[in-house]
């Protein structure tokens, strides 16, 4: 008996040790590549490559440079501009739709839904050619204006979907003692049910806010003069051409994205996978 | 309620009237309805007249003069009008519809809208949900629903750099799109490497990432830990960097010569003992290109799946462990029959949409290294994937948009059928009612 407690015992040790071993070799593996780059930002000189030297020279030069010898300051505020507007108007047209598809059941609901669910699975952006065209017949070309729109109609129906699917945990019981209150369509919405469903509305803001920053593809394709970049787009240019590589610069201006966006994703963070689940595994 | 003969009469009559739309609803007596129908239905003759018919016909040829006709601003109108019609076609049916329950309800006796407010509420109360959907609608309609028709119509011409309009015309060839990229031999063979690559991509990269993540969460979920908090915190930072700056920096920390990993990492590997590796030529052998992205994907892609994965182990009652460690399971018995089962019954229509995400991983494949090293022919580099490799075909200095947008018609029924299949069986997504 006594024997088989120390196997235990010993085993249990192991397991310990092997347990901790994973995860600080897992944090290393995950913390050297975002170290090397956001040291490398403070870095003197012509960096061609990151490289993690803690004793060189610290400077806040490279900051400073990139608002004064390149665009990115235009850059990024393209990117809020077309995060600005993506983010209202598709989580308007998102919660209005989703509280439909939730609330009401009208002819064709069950058949639009479907084709939500469909639709949503299509690559969209692989439609460039599609995209190419319209934007020619448009003169939408090199235009922001059409690559917003582009983010927010490719959104709605996965978020449609999640939204509906986060209204479906607020009890209509609320709904229908409103109404016997005398309650109208729009006091219903607007007063009882929609103030439950904020911290959803918050995760598909926030969606729909990051998108544009990171998005690279229907960007890079639309958008063909560097004023009209965005900062995905942009910083690909300091670091694209193997012959120029302006390091420095690129880890300063992706400094200046991440942090920010990484503090917004960890102040909701705890929203994204319980609003996955909900919208996914609820009808 | 049996209808009498005069009532199935009345019920014919309306639907037959309504086939000029309007008529019917006078024949009700609801004369603000018809008008309303009467008006939409000259609007659309009109429209035909000013604009469809040549836009239909503008589709049907794509032009037959170059220099003056324009094919794609044709194949756009086209296709536009086709929307327009098929909008119209839905209203009309609705017509009829309505014109026919409309003599139902008053054949049996109940009493119907006749007036303009009566009506007009009628339509508050019921067409409210149509009002608030309208705009999502709108939007899906010209951002998802019209570009896709144009796709699917731009595979069936061969518009591609020898048909650049409007100096040259661009003409149907039917199926000679997709019969060139399954038997012409140079197409043929380049999708197939595409293909191929990308399933293997696809699973292997999806794999790993779901793999890392389940290990990382069960490892986490140990009653023992010290500093979890700590833990999740970092294990979380692949997923909240945006991703495209990770990738760029892995990119450049890739680098064959100067490269951190060549000149940092792998030296500082060698001085543990029984290690001993040479630099390695990420960028450049196409094998070791494709380890490194499929490591990176699971880097990147990991966090989300130990995040889901963790909040579906703390739901799981411990008593379940307890009961199984008295029957005598070990902890692997414990994992298979208690903890697997749980995650997937809740998590796999997620990994599904993981598979598919990394199935059209844009990003990845081309921030790294452009697909490169190598082309496969067609202009198809030895690590890209459908998408990429549409990406360039509508870029490249030759565009083919016709061959692009066939291959876009592919992964769409590819992803589409994956998904619903799995939908299907997981019964995820099934609605109420």
């Amino acid at each position: 008996m006594s024997k088989l407690m120390k196997s235990q015992k010993s085993s249990r040790a192991v397991n310990k040790l092997f347990t901790y071993l994973y995860l600080l070799i897992l944090a290393v593996v995950i913390i050297y590549p975002l170290l090397i780059t956001a040291s490398s930002a403070f870095k003197k000189g012509n960096l061609v490559a990151f490289d993690l030297d803690l004793t060189a020279d610290w400077t806040l030069n490279n900051f400073q440079r990139l608002f004064t010898e390149t665009l990115y300051g235009q850059w990024y505020l393209n990117t809020i501009i077309i995060a600005l507007v993506a983010m209202v108007v598709q989580v308007a047209i998102v919660t209005l739709a989703g509280y439909t598809y939730s609330r009401y059941r009208f002819i064709g609901r069950k058949k639009t839904l479907t084709f939500f669910l469909i639709v949503q699975m299509v690559p969209t952006t692989a439609a460039l050619t599609a995209f190419y065209v319209m934007a020619l017949l448009l003169g939408a070309l090199d235009q922001i204006w059409f690559l917003t729109f582009l983010y927010i109609g490719g959104g709605i129906p996965m978020n449609t979907w999640l939204m509906k699917g986060y209204f479906d945990t607020v009890p209509i019981d609320l709904d229908e003692s409103a109404k016997l209150d005398g309650a109208g369509h729009i006091r219903i919405f607007w007063q009882i049910v929609l103030p439950l469903v904020k911290p959803m509305i918050a995760v598909q803001a926030l969606w729909a806010f990051m998108t544009p920053f990171g998005e690279y593809m229907l960007a890079k394709f639309l958008l063909r003069t560097p004023e009209h970049y965005t900062v995905a787009i942009g910083l690909q240019t300091f670091i694209s051409n193997p012959m120029d590589q302006k390091v420095a610069l690129f880890a300063a201006g992706a400094i200046l994205i991440a942090l920010p966006i990484t503090i917004l994703f960890f102040m909701l963070q705890k929203h994204f996978v319980s609003g996955l689940t909900a919208g996914g595994t609820k009808g | 309620m049996e209808l009498n003969n005069n009532g199935q009469e009345r019920i014919k009559k309306a639907a037959l009237l309504s086939i000029i739309p309007g008529l019917g609803q006078f024949y009700n007596k609801q004369p603000f309805k018809g008008v309303v129908f009467l008006a939409i239905f000259f609007v659309f003759i009109i429209q035909m007249a000013t604009f469809g018919i040549e836009a239909m016909t503008g589709l049907f040829t794509l032009g037959v003069t170059p220099g003056q006709d324009h094919s794609l601003f044709m194949l756009i109108e086209g296709s536009l009008q086709l929307l327009i019609l098929a909008i119209f076609l839905i209203l009309y049916a609705i017509n009829i519809y309505d014109a026919k329950r409309v003599a139902t309800l008053a054949s049996i006796g109940i009493k119907t809208n006749k007036s303009f407010i009566d009506i007009m509420k009628n339509v508050y109360q019921n067409g409210f949900s149509y009002l608030l959907a309208l705009p999502a609608y709108a939007a899906m309609i010209f951002a998802i629903v019209f570009p896709v028709l144009v796709t699917v119509l731009t595979a069936f011409t061969n518009y591609d750099f020898y048909h650049i309009p409007p100096a040259n015309l661009v003409d149907w060839v039917g199926f000679d799109t997709f019969k060139d990229i399954f038997f012409l031999s140079s197409y043929r063979d380049s999708f197939m490497a595409v293909l191929s690559w990308t399933v293997i991509w696809t699973f292997a990269a999806t794999t790993l990432q779901i793999v890392i993540g389940v290990f990382t969460a069960v490892v986490l979920n140990q009653k023992f830990i010290k500093g979890r908090r700590f833990f999740g915190i970092i294990f979380l930072l692949p997923w909240a960097v945006p991703a495209f700056i990770t990738i760029m920096s892995f990119s450049n920390m890739f680098n064959d010569s100067i490269g951190a990993i060549n000149t940092q990492v792998i030296p500082l590997l060698n001085h543990l003992p029984f290690i001993d590796i040479d630099a390695i030529s990420w960028k450049t052998d196409p094998f070791w290109t494709k380890i490194a992205i499929i490591m990176i994907q699971g880097w990147l892609g990991f966090p989300f799946i130990y995040v889901l994965v963790s909040g579906i182990l703390q739901s799981i009652p411990e008593d379940l462990y307890e009961a199984a460690k008295i029957d005598g399971a070990n902890a692997i018995q414990r994992f298979r029959t208690i903890t697997m089962p749980a995650i997937f019954a809740i998590a796999t229509p997620i990994f599904v949409t993981q598979y598919t995400g990394n199935f059209n991983n844009f990003s990845m494949i081309y921030l790294f290294n452009e697909g490169g090293p190598g082309s496969v022919g067609a202009g198809a580099g030895s690590t890209d994937i459908l998408i990429s490799w549409i990406y360039k075909l509508t870029t490249g200095t030759s565009p083919q948009y016709n061959v692009a947008a066939a291959v876009t018609i592919m992964i769409s029924i590819i992803v589409i059928g994956i998904s619903l299949l799995v939908f299907k069986k997981t019964k995820a997504f099934e609605m109420e009612d």
